[in-house]
């Protein structure tokens, strides 16, 4: 990693006259695009080689750290490993060129894998049917919010505007029922980090005809098992909601327990958590949304075509890989990954909650307080060992969340390693807390001015050029 | 253990041991019996590489092959073989979003870049990180416009609009409570009138246009600005990406916010997807903004950094009260987009799009040839024109697929479009099928 020598933006790099393509000749004679056409202004692109163009990408993916790079313990996101095979089948030229509007006959191919892998995630969920069009998490959980809302509508049953959300959700629950055009109401979790049953009884006395839904998520954020979800969906169903899984944390329950078994009506699956394909840096993504029986007919059209086919297909091979055989044992691996590091660390970390876990736990900072090290800088100090920071801050129950996720993928020695060096983390914050609270050090860039970015917006090459003559 | 689980059997017993259980099943044993799920799922029987790869290419056989004349919002543009691999260098393809900028800065850098370059298309100030698609890029701008306004609820789209982003809009819609209201046609282009009228009856808080529009007609939009303006609606105009290097841009017509699908430049068509939505603004909304946006600053080595920025915008903080749910961006895409404008640079977009502009028009005059076509609307277009065919537009379409060639249909005429990949005798080829 070199920020110095490759820090460079690419339109810095840029030399009148160079250029990074070929093109075929015009032999289509003399067709001019029209003057009162075209912009006036050229657009300030750069000019590079090929050459440059590569080494500055190159050298820039140098300054990133992926799962390929070494573990990465980001709770909540399941990043696990991204096979290869994947790659390859994604790129397949029979799929690559095909028009999302060709007609049926010439891509029952790509329509046989859509349906493959519907089949494959109903068997895997207990639910009856899915939809692909949504991209990504957030938008399938909108569009499955959209799916309950229909259902309401259908029936006349227009009032029915309210969600219920545990305390501990994902940001993107709250936000995708306000896109729906639905109101949260939130119910308390209780001592154990569950649902409190006895608020959501009040919550649905008072709400009861209004309740559209429930959104939970099963293992919910603190990684642990909501076990009063046969009750919970009861109370829910008998009101006239519906239950939505959130499938974020869906990954621990392979081989242990199904959406559509617990009580949940409709479901999304993040394909790039629990079916391996790739993060991407932030996306693509995708957010297949799973039904019961009769809730097709009200699937939203959030999108054009089959979605991010693309992603679907790295997901199928996944599933092909794996089979039957193997798909049982990710929940199990995953579980038992992540307990053993809770175990392992618990007497210097605090853990609030002390049982047994699913695919993620929380802690709530260093278990000695006196040093002053927070869990940002734990976070931080793990970079300089090469470590990827689990997801810090969240949930929001507790001040200093430091929220880790390992995956089945994940060595023994491994997670011993992280283990060691949480716990080294842990001495240093005694014996040299400076050291910790000035972290990373080994890292391209030190801590950033996360305040000057967002004071003073530079967010542009033009505007930089701007700030650097002033 | 299979190939992607390191466990051996020491190592489970020692971790079991650790954990306190006896078996991984009494990892589980919170969940009640009831709805605990046991024995075998009904999916396929674990496969080798080998036959995951014979299997996807025996699927992927029963797909048929055509050159592409179908536009309509999906372009066959081509890929310059440096992107898919520098795509896959894992420090990018297996990373996430960059919650950590000490070890992000490949990722943070780029949709620096990308931001950048989106705005020098779009000739507008701003742009966030990338949305999904163009579709919801569309959507995501007409909530920002309610959302922008004053107890405006209602929002004019054009029908000269994809009829597939308009599908896009229409749900996202309903369940906003957001009114939507068509601005008709005349002649293939918007009714400037019909916008002014609507405008003038108030409460609108944002009009959306495309360019070109789907008739491929590039539009007149002088004076559209203005007349939004006046009413303090948002202007917001839906492009395709490819196209701006040498169109008018959103930003000359004066438009208050620039979305469209970035899939046109260089994204292979893939059945739809993944693509990536773009979404650019002028500096006065960059609050309203939906979506990531990446910042430079500086670290405490006095280095220049990048890092996200603005977030209390976001659901991670606001929550319900956030200006979107958009959890993450499209980023390997992004990255796509961003390789492919550092390779085309200034004078390659161009050149692509001035032979996407020639095809088309070489293709226009050789079926006018025939005497069998005519344009619906007599005005200007750029890559994609809208014909009526003088015999059985059904036969003739499956003419072209049986000959090997798709062109889009859409009600009962037919939409060609052009790109740099289409050769001179491939028109001919098409043109000959056609006028059979």
């Amino acid at each position: 990693m070199n920020n110095r020598l490759y820090g460079n933006l690419i339109f810095e790099l840029s030399k009148e006259g160079r250029r990074g393509y070929s093109l075929p000749r015009n032999n289509f004679g003399n067709y001019e695009i029209p003057a009162s056409m075209q912009r006036t202004e050229e657009a300030q692109l750069p000019e590079c080689d090929e050459l440059t163009v590569v080494r500055h990408y190159t050298n820039l993916s140098n300054n990133n750290f992926g799962v390929d790079t070494g573990f990465y313990p980001l709770g909540s996101c399941t990043m696990k490993y991204n096979p290869k095979i994947n790659e390859e089948m994604a790129a397949l030229p029979q799929f690559q060129d095909l028009h999302p509007m060709q007609p049926a006959e010439t891509v029952k191919g790509a329509l046989a894998l859509v349906a493959l892998l519907e089949q494959s995630l109903c068997k895997l969920t207990g639910l009856a049917h899915f939809t692909f069009k949504p991209y990504a998490g957030a938008h399938g959980e909108l569009t499955g919010l959209m799916t309950i809302d229909n259902y309401h509508r259908s029936r006349g049953d227009m009032q029915r505007k309210k969600v219920v959300v545990p305390d501990s959700a994902h940001g993107t629950n709250p936000a995708s029922a306000a896109v729906c055009g639905l109101e949260i109401i939130e119910v308390k979790s209780n001592a154990e980090g569950q649902v409190d049953l006895e608020d959501l009884e009040h919550l649905v006395t008072a709400e009861g005809p209004n309740i559209a839904a429930m959104m939970m998520t099963n293992p919910n954020t603190l990684g642990l098992f909501e076990t009063q979800i046969p009750e919970i969906a009861k109370l829910i169903h008998d009101c006239g909601g519906l239950m939505y899984y959130d499938g974020a944390n869906l990954n621990p329950m392979l081989g242990a327990c199904r959406p559509g078994d617990m009580g949940f009506d409709v479901m999304h699956i993040n394909l790039h958590k629990t079916f391996s394909t790739p993060h991407g840096g932030g996306g693509p993504g995708a957010g297949p949304v799973g039904v019961r029986e009769g809730l097709q007919d009200f699937f939203p059209v959030v999108s054009p075509y089959h979605g991010n086919f693309g992603v679907m297909m790295r997901a199928y091979a996944y599933i092909l890989s794996l089979g039957r055989e193997n798909v049982k044992l990710v929940g199990p691996l995953a579980v038992l990954n992540a307990n053993y590091i809770k175990e392992s660390l618990k007497d210097v970390y605090e853990l609030p909650i002390d049982t047994t876990c699913c695919h993620e736990f929380v802690f709530d900072g260093l278990k000695d307080k006196s040093t002053g090290v927070t869990t940002m800088d734990v976070a931080k100090r793990l970079l300089d060992y090469g470590y990827h920071a689990p997801t810090i801050y969240f949930p929001l129950l507790f001040h200093e969340s430091l929220m880790v996720e390992p995956t089945e993928n994940e060595s023994k020695e491994t997670l011993d390693g992280f283990i060691a060096v949480m716990r080294q983390i842990a001495e240093e914050a005694k014996t040299n807390p400076d050291e910790v609270k000035s972290a990373p050090h080994t890292t391209p860039i030190g801590r950033v001015d996360d305040v000057l970015a967002a004071k003073h917006p530079v967010v542009t090459f033009r505007q930089l050029q701007a700030e650097a003559q002033l | 253990m299979f190939k992607y689980f390191p466990h051996t059997e020491d190592d489970l017993k020692a971790m079991l041991e650790t954990v306190g259980v006896k078996d991984l099943a009494a990892l589980y044993a919170q969940i009640p019996e009831d709805i605990r799920f046991r024995g075998d799922y009904d999916i396929p029987s674990e496969m080798s590489e080998m036959e995951v790869r014979d299997t996807f290419a025996k699927v992927g056989s029963l797909n048929k092959q055509l050159t592409c004349f179908a536009g309509m919002g999906v372009y066959d543009h081509y890929t310059p073989s440096v992107i898919p691999q520098l795509l896959q260098r894992s420090e990018f393809l297996t990373s996430y979003t960059p919650y950590q900028a000490e070890i992000s800065q490949g990722t943070l850098h780029y949709i620096f870049e990308y931001q950048s370059m989106m705005t020098e298309l779009t000739g507008m100030d701003i742009s966030n990180a990338s949305l999904y698609d163009g579709t919801t890029a569309a959507a995501e701008a007409m909530m920002m416009a309610v959302a922008a306004g004053k107890k405006q609820n209602k929002v004019l789209v054009s029908a000269t609009i994809n009829p597939k982003t308009r599908e896009v809009l229409d749900t996202y819609a309903l369940h906003q409570g957001i009114e939507l209201e068509t601005i008709p046609q005349q002649d293939g282009v918007t009714s400037k009138e019909n916008l002014e009228a609507q405008l003038a009856e108030g409460g609108v808080a944002g009009v959306i246009v495309q360019q070109p529009n789907v008739f491929g007609i590039v539009e007149d939009y002088t004076g559209f600005a203005d007349a939004c303006h006046e009413q303090k609606a948002l202007f917001i105009i839906d492009s395709v990406a490819a196209d701006l290097a040498v169109l008018k841009t959103p930003g000359e017509w004066g438009a208050d916010i620039a979305v469209g699908d970035g899939q046109s430049l260089g994204i292979p068509m893939l059945f739809g997807g993944p693509y990536v939505g773009y979404m650019c603004c002028t500096e006065k909304l960059i609050r309203k903004m939906p979506g990531r946006i990446v910042g430079m600053t500086k670290d405490n080595r006095d280095q220049r950094a990048f890092v996200l920025t603005l977030q209390a915008r976001e659901q991670h903080i606001r929550r319900q009260k956030a200006t979107s749910n958009i959890c993450s961006n499209q980023s390997l895409m992004a990255l796509f987009v961003t390789i492919y404008c550092s390779l085309m640079g200034k004078q390659g977009l161009k050149e692509a799009a001035q032979l996407s502009y020639a095809g088309a028009h070489y293709l226009w005059d050789e079926l006018k040839k025939t005497g069998r076509f005519r344009l619906v609307y007599d005005q200007p277009f750029f890559n994609e024109f809208y014909v009526k065919y003088d015999g059985d537009v059904d036969t003739l379409y499956q003419r072209f697929i049986e000959a090997g060639f798709l062109v889009a249909k859409m009600d009962d005429g037919l939409v060609f479009a052009v790109t740099e990949k289409r050769t001179k005798e491939e028109i001919d080829n098409l043109v000959k099928i056609a006028a059979l």
